[in-house]
C-alpha cells in the first residue's frame, strides 16, 4: 500500500478550559491514503495519539452538519474535505470562527439553537386541515419556492464565515434567516406577518453587509445570502406599507 | 447531583424520540416532558435515511398487500398483529408529517408521490428525494418547537436507568459539556437511541449509532430480542460503508457484475425485465440481493479493485443526469465527493454493507417492555413488525407510527402513578456515579480503546456476517468474551471533565461489547436460515418446527448471555415458501385462488 506510506502533517488547535490559558497548536504526523477525509485524519489522531482530542462527528457524509470546522481558515465540513487535496502541506484545523471555544474543535452552538427556536420554524397553518382531509395540494410552483431553503443541515458554516456574526452575536444570521424564510414562502404556512417582525427587528435582517460569504461556504447550496436579501426587501416593503397604512387605518 | 423531575423521559431524539415527545404534548400539555440526546436532535442518525417511508397511498394498493409484503419480507417471523396495526397507521402518520411541513415530493397535480422499492407489491414508499430521512427528522424537530412542555437535554449522556418497586423510573445522564451528573426522574422512561450496527466494521452507520438504549434495557434484564437478525444493505461504499439507497434501484438502477451481466436473475429474482417490476431482480428483498453479491464474489465474477475490494456495479447512467438530480441529489453528490465519479457517466462501484438491526428490546404491541414504565421504540425495539428482513421504507414508518403508540400509553402511565420515592433513585444514581468517576479517574490501563473496538467490528463481521457458520461464530463469542475481559483493563488518556469524549467513548465501547455478545450468541443457537440469518454448515433451509421463534437474549452479568425463545404471533399469514421474481408472483396468484 504505497498510498499509506504518506505523511501528512496536521497541525489542531488545542484548547482544554481546565487546563489551558489560550489555544494552542500542536502538530500530528499523520499516514493517509487518497480517500482519507479530514475528519478522519483527526479521528487518526484520537485513536493513535491522544484519546483528548475533542470533535463532533457522526455521519461521515454530509448529512448530519456535526463536523464543521476551519481548514486552512475556511469553514467546511471536514468529513467531505479531503487530506490529499492539501498534501505535500501542512493542514491547518481549528474551531469553527466566530463561536466561543469549549474543547479543541467543540464550539458552543447554544446560541445558534436559540436561534432557530426564536424564528418558530414550523407551520403554523393558513387553513388547519385534518387528517382526514389528506395531505395539502401544493403545485411544483408552490414548491419550488420553498424547497432549496429546506436543504440546511444546521453545520453553522454560514456563522463561521459570517463577519457580521462576528461582530455582533445577537445577529439572528444566514442559518435561522433562511429557515424563517423557509416556512414564510411554504403555502401551508400562514404566520409569515408574525416572523416578519423578527426579520425586521434589531437583530435581523439589516445587520447583513451583504458579504456573500455564507451562501460561498454552504455545502448543501442553501444561498442563506438570497434568503436575507429578500427578506430585506420584503421588510422594507412592510415598513413603508405600515408608513403608508397606520395601525388602525382602513386596510 | 442535579435532580429533573419529570413524568416521561425519552433517552433519544431521533425521529422516534421526537415523535413519542410530540405525542406526549399533544396527549396532555400538563405533562412535563424530559427529551435527553447525546448529540444535538437534528444530528440523530435518522437523518442519514435516504429512500423513504413505507405507507399505502395509491387506489390500486391496499392494507393487505402491505401487510404480505412485510410479513414475507420478514420470513414469517413478524408479529403479524403489529403488522396489521402498523399498515393501517403508516398513512395516517405520513399524512402527519405532510401537515406538520414535510417537503415529501410531489407529482405534477401536486399530491404526494410515491417511488417503488424493494419487496414491496407496490409503489407506496412516500420520499422527499433522497433526503426522507434528514427532511423527516428536521421537520420533527422544528415541530417540537411549538410545545413548551417538552425540555431537551441536548448532548447529554445517558448511562443508566433507575428502577425501584419493580418500575422503571428515572435516567442518570452526563452532560457532555461539564462532565456533570444529574438524575431525571420520571414515571415513564421512552428509549429510542437507535440501533447498533457500528459494533461491525464495514457500516452505513454514523458514529453514533452504538446500541446505548438496548445495552441498557439489556442490563436491567429486559430481553434483546431476534439481534441475529442484522441486515447488510446490497449497495454501499467500498470501504467507508457509506449508503447508496435503495431508491436507486426503485427508479431504475441495476446491478451487474464483472462481465456486465444482471446477475440477480441467477438467485431467483428473474426474469430480467426492460422496466423496473416491483419484487423483481434489483426491486428484490435487501438479504436477497446481498446474499447473491456473497455468491458472485465466490464465483469470481465480482470487480477486483485494488483499493476497493470486491465489489459489483450500480449502474445509474440509463436514467440520465437531469433525472438524476432530481430524484438522487444526495446520491449524485456523494458520488462526485467521495468516489469522483459523474453517476450519469461512470457505474458505480458497491458492495453491501451493515445497515440496520432488526432486533431490539422487546417490547409489546404498546411498545411496552417487560420492566413496568420502560418503554422503546424505533430501531433500538424489537415491536416485532421486521421479522428475520427488514423491507427498506419499513423503518422510518416505524418511528412515527410507533413513536406515537408509545408516546400516548407513556403518558397514560405516568398519569396513573404518583411519583417514585427520590432517596432510594438518588442512591442508585450516585452508585453509578461513582463506578464511571472510577472508569474516568483510573490509571495503568493499558488497552487502548480503539484496538478493542476494531478487533470487536472485525470478528463480527468474520463470524457475523452475511453468510455464517458455527465455527466462525464460536470464534467471535470467544473474542467477545475475551474483549469482555480486556475492556477491565482500558485505558483513557484524558481525565478531564468538560467534553471528555474519550471517557464516553469507553462507555459506548462497554455497550457495544454487550449488545454484539447478544448477537452473536443468539446466532450461533439458530440452527436454521431465515432472512437475514444464513448459514452454510448443513443449517441452509428455514425450520418452521424448530425456529419459528423469537431469539430472546437475556443479560448474564459477568457471562455469556442466556438465550430463550419465544412465540410468534401469527394472525392471517401461514408460513409459506418465501420467492420472488416470476415464481413470487405464481404464488401470489395461488395464493388468491385459495382466498377465493
Amino acid at each position: 500500500m504505497p498510498d499509506s506510506q504518506r505523511i501528512i502533517e496536521i497541525e489542531v488547535l488545542r484548547y482544554n478550559p481546565e487546563s489551558d490559558k489560550e489555544p494552542h497548536l500542536e502538530v500530528y504526523k499523520v499516514p493517509f491514503s487518497d480517500d482519507m477525509s479530514v475528519l478522519q485524519g483527526a479521528q487518526y489522531i484520537k485513536d493513535h495519539f491522544d484519546g483528548s482530542l475533542t470533535f463532533r462527528w457522526s455521519c461521515r457524509m454530509a448529512i448530519c452538519g456535526s463536523c464543521g470546522m476551519m481548514i486552512n481558515g475556511i469553514p467546511k465540513l471536514s468529513c467531505e474535505t479531503f487530506l490529499r487535496d492539501y498534501f505535500p502541506n501542512r493542514i491547518r484545523i481549528e474551531a469553527m470562527a466566530n463561536f466561543p471555544i469549549e474543547k479543541d474543535l467543540v464550539v458552543d452552538l447554544s446560541g445558534f439553537i436559540e436561534k432557530l427556536e426564536s424564528i418558530q420554524p414550523y407551520i403554523i397553518p393558513r387553513e388547519p386541515r385534518s387528517l382526514d382531509q389528506g395531505e395539502y395540494i401544493q403545485s411544483p410552483e408552490q414548491f419550488n419556492a420553498y424547497i432549496q431553503f429546506t436543504s440546511c443541515i444546521n453545520c453553522t458554516l454560514c456563522y463561521a464565515a459570517c463577519p457580521q456574526f462576528g461582530l455582533n452575536p445577537d445577529f439572528i444570521g444566514p442559518a435561522a434567516i433562511a429557515l424563517l424564510h423557509r416556512y414564510n414562502m411554504d403555502s401551508r404556512d400562514g404566520a409569515a406577518a408574525e416572523r416578519m417582525e423578527l426579520v425586521a427587528a434589531e437583530e435581523g435582517v439589516f445587520n447583513c453587509s451583504a458579504v456573500g460569504y455564507c451562501s460561498e461556504v454552504c455545502p448543501k447550496h442553501v444561498d442563506p445570502a438570497n434568503a436575507v436579501n429578500i427578506n430585506k426587501t420584503n421588510a422594507a416593503k412592510d415598513y413603508f406599507l405600515r408608513f403608508l397604512s397606520p395601525k388602525g387605518g382602513s386596510k | 447531583m442535579e435532580i429533573f423531575k419529570a413524568d416521561v423521559v425519552i433517552v433519544g431524539g431521533g425521529g422516534a424520540g421526537l415523535r413519542a415527545a410530540i405525542a406526549v404534548a399533544e396527549t396532555d400539555p400538563s405533562l412535563k416532558i424530559a427529551l435527553v440526546s447525546k448529540v444535538y436532535p437534528m444530528r440523530s442518525h435518522t437523518v442519514a435515511a435516504e429512500g423513504g417511508a413505507a405507507g399505502v397511498k395509491k387506489p390500486t394498493d391496499s392494507y393487505e398487500y402491505h401487510f404480505h409484503d412485510t410479513v414475507g419480507g420478514g420470513d414469517w417471523l413478524c408479529e403479524q398483529d403489529v403488522v396489521e396495526y402498523f399498515v393501517r397507521q403508516a398513512p395516517i402518520e405520513l399524512t402527519q408529517l405532510e401537515h406538520w411541513g414535510c417537503p415529501w415530493s410531489r407529482t405534477a397535480d401536486g399530491h404526494v408521490n410515491v417511488r417503488a422499492f424493494g419487496g414491496m407489491k407496490i409503489e407506496r414508499t412516500w420520499f422527499a428525494a433522497d433526503k426522507s430521512g434528514f427532511h423527516i427528522l428536521h421537520t420533527l424537530f422544528q415541530t417540537s418547537m411549538k410545545y413548551p412542555s417538552i425540555k431537551r437535554f441536548d448532548e447529554h449522556f445517558c448511562v443508566d436507568l433507575l428502577e425501584d418497586e419493580g418500575r422503571c423510573q428515572g435516567v442518570v445522564v452526563i452532560e457532555m459539556g461539564t462532565g456533570e451528573f444529574s438524575m431525571i426522574e420520571a414515571r415513564s422512561v421512552i428509549i429510542a437511541t437507535g440501533g447498533a450496527g457500528r459494533v461491525f466494521r464495514e457500516s452505513t452507520l454514523g458514529g453514533i449509532v452504538t446500541g446505548d438504549g438496548m445495552a441498557l434495557a439489556y442490563r436491567h434484564g429486559v430481553a434483546l430480542r431476534d439481534m441475529e437478525f442484522v441486515q447488510y444493505h446490497p449497495t454501499c461504499m467500498p470501504v467507508t460503508g457509506l449508503l447508496f439507497t435503495e431508491a436507486c434501484r426503485g427508479e431504475g438502477g441495476i446491478l451487474v457484475n464483472k462481465d456486465g451481466y444482471r446477475y440477480l436473475q441467477d438467485y431467483g429474482l428473474g426474469p430480467v425485465s426492460d422496466k423496473p417490476k416491483n419484487k423483481y431482480m434489483e426491486l428484490g428483498p435487501r438479504d436477497r440481493l446481498s446474499q447473491a453479491f456473497y455468491f458472485e464474489q465466490q464465483k469470481g465474477r465480482t470487480i477486483e479493485h485494488p483499493r476497493l475490494g470486491s465489489v459489483v456495479h450500480l449502474d445509474l447512467r440509463h436514467l440520465g443526469e437531469a433525472y438524476l438530480h432530481e430524484r438522487l441529489p444526495l446520491i449524485y453528490e456523494m458520488a462526485e465527493t467521495f468516489m469522483g465519479l459523474d453517476p450519469a457517466k461512470d457505474p458505480i462501484p458497491i458492495r453491501p454493507a451493515v445497515h440496520y438491526t432488526m432486533g431490539g428490546i422487546k417490547v409489546d404491541g404498546n411498545c411496552a417492555a417487560s420492566l413496568k414504565g420502560l418503554y422503546a421504540i424505533g430501531e433500538c425495539a424489537s415491536v416485532g413488525i421486521h421479522g428475520a428482513n427488514r423491507l427498506g421504507s419499513n423503518s422510518l414508518t416505524e418511528l412515527l407510527v410507533f413513536g406515537k403508540v408509545a408516546g400516548v400509553d407513556a403518558a397514560r402511565n405516568a398519569k396513573s402513578l404518583a411519583p417514585g420515592k427520590s432517596a432510594s433513585l438518588l442512591k442508585q444514581a450516585e452508585a453509578t456515579e461513582q463506578r464511571l468517576m472510577a472508569l474516568k479517574t483510573k490509571t495503568g490501563g493499558t488497552e487502548k480503546i480503539a484496538v478493542i473496538r476494531k478487533e470487536m467490528a472485525q470478528s463480527m463481521e468474520d463470524g457475523c456476517g452475511i453468510y455464517r457458520m458455527a465455527n466462525t461464530m464460536q470464534a467471535t463469542c470467544d473474542k467477545l468474551s475475551e474483549l469482555r475481559e480486556r475492556f477491565k483493563n482500558i485505558s483513557i488518556d484524558d481525565k478531564s471533565s468538560v467534553w471528555n469524549t474519550d471517557w464516553l467513548t469507553a462507555v459506548e465501547l462497554d455497550y457495544q461489547l454487550d449488545v454484539a455478545q447478544s448477537m452473536a450468541h443468539s446466532a450461533i443457537r439458530r440452527k436454521e436460515s431465515r432472512g437475514a440469518h444464513q448459514r452454510l454448515d448443513g443449517f441452509e433451509l428455514r425450520d418452521d418446527v424448530n425456529y419459528l421463534k423469537h431469539s430472546e437474549a437475556y443479560y448474564v452479568a459477568g457471562d455469556e448471555p442466556r438465550i430463550a425463545y419465544g412465540d410468534v404471533k401469527i394472525t392471517t399469514s401461514q408460513p409459506a415458501e418465501r420467492v420472488y421474481g416470476a415464481a413470487g408472483e405464481k404464488a401470489d396468484q395461488e395464493r388468491k385462488g385459495s382466498h377465493a
